[in-house]
């Protein structure tokens, strides 16, 4: 889902960094409020834990590939405007230092990925577990279906953008400047991706990871919700 | 917290398990580079050529100079994971609230 530079006009990559900017800077307000110095390891590691669970290519019926992103899981132990930080620095470092994304998209894959990806997550999660204890199913159940609906509505929105490339983007013969595939195609090639791969690999890493902490480090997931939701 | 070791031990048993990534084939869908066009649709649409060179990044796909594919992807995943857990931890550190770290001891 890391749109490379080239597929969106310069126009569009503008507008996503204009829709981005505002969440950065509020996210960088919230953590003044909340993040602590026991926290700040922790976003650290699930940062890059996301950073490193994007390596996980999964195949594609098609010939593509799609892989699990992680902000729901940080957005669920961290909060969501932790994941908005994280998520933006992992793919942040993956543009400038590995070529995946593109600079001038940057703007864009943040909106996709660390934004509306842990938000919509975190939202779904919230609906399901509430303030469930971490003892209930509710919780790791309900922050793999946040998972699940955060990584395709992210998807959506990258489908989105691709698509629209070609209405907006074109010579005066019709010939497309930027990504030739319209929104028909897009869409239902990237939520195809999404929807049967990609999103269930999402969904079982989050409910993997908080089933793990639960069983192996009980005592942190209790700190870190005393820690976060004080 | 004193349990962080070991999850920083899980990030790197994942970053030498990484090249399981490299199984599937092909890119991502819209990942493709801008050769690809040629073949997909006959042309490279001019923006994407135009564009699509901007930033050339030191470890482009994962891969490192000299290494081969498995390899230099493990040591991508390595680099990365220091690289995003240093930038967060600067960023988390300057923000981080400083009465509320004194409050808690």
């Amino acid at each position: 889902m890391h749109i490379p530079d080239g597929y969106l006009s310069p126009q569009t990559c503008g507008v996503m960094y204009a829709a981005s900017a505002p969440f950065w800077y509020m996210a960088a307000r919230k953590l003044k409020k909340t993040l602590t110095s026991k926290t700040v390891p922790l976003l650290s590691i699930f940062s890059a834990f996301s950073f490193v669970i994007m390596m996980f290519n999964a195949p594609v019926p098609g010939g593509t590939t799609a892989h699990a992103i992680g902000g729901t899981l940080i957005a669920v132990l961290l909060g969501p405007w932790a994941a908005v930080m994280g998520v933006s620095a992992a793919l942040f470092i993956q543009a400038i230092f590995f070529g995946d994304g593109g600079i001038l998209a940057f703007g864009a894959n943040a909106f996709n990925m660390a934004i509306v990806l842990p938000f919509v997550g975190y939202g779904v999660y919230y609906l399901i577990a509430g303030k469930a204890d971490k003892e209930s199913p509710r919780y790791w159940i309900g922050a793999s279906i946040g998972a699940y609906v955060g990584i395709n509505a992210a998807a959506l929105c990258a489908a989105i953008e691709f698509g629209i490339q070609p209405l907006l983007f074109h010579t005066a013969n019709g010939t497309p400047l930027y990504c030739p595939y319209g929104l028909s195609q897009a869409i239902p090639a990237m939520m195809l991706a999404h929807l049967l791969v990609a999103g269930v690999v999402e969904a079982v890493v989050t409910g993997g990871v908080l089933v793990f902490l639960k069983k192996s480090m009980p005592a942190l997931l209790s700190d870190l919700r005393k820690e976060v939701h004080a | 917290m004193k349990n962080l070791k070991y999850l920083w031990i899980g990030l790197a048993i994942l970053a030498i398990l990484s090249p399981i990534g490299l199984m599937a084939s092909g890119d991502a869908w819209g990942e493709w580079g801008a050769e690809a066009f040629k073949k997909m649709l006959g042309f490279v649409p001019a923006g994407l050529a135009k564009f699509s060179g901007i930033w050339k990044a030191p470890l482009a796909d994962y891969s490192v100079p000299g290494a081969g594919d498995a390899i230099g992807y493990i040591l991508s995943a390595f680099v990365g994971i220091l690289l995003v857990a240093l930038a967060t931890w600067l960023i988390g550190r300057a923000l981080s609230n400083r009465e509320r770290k004194d409050a808690k001891g």
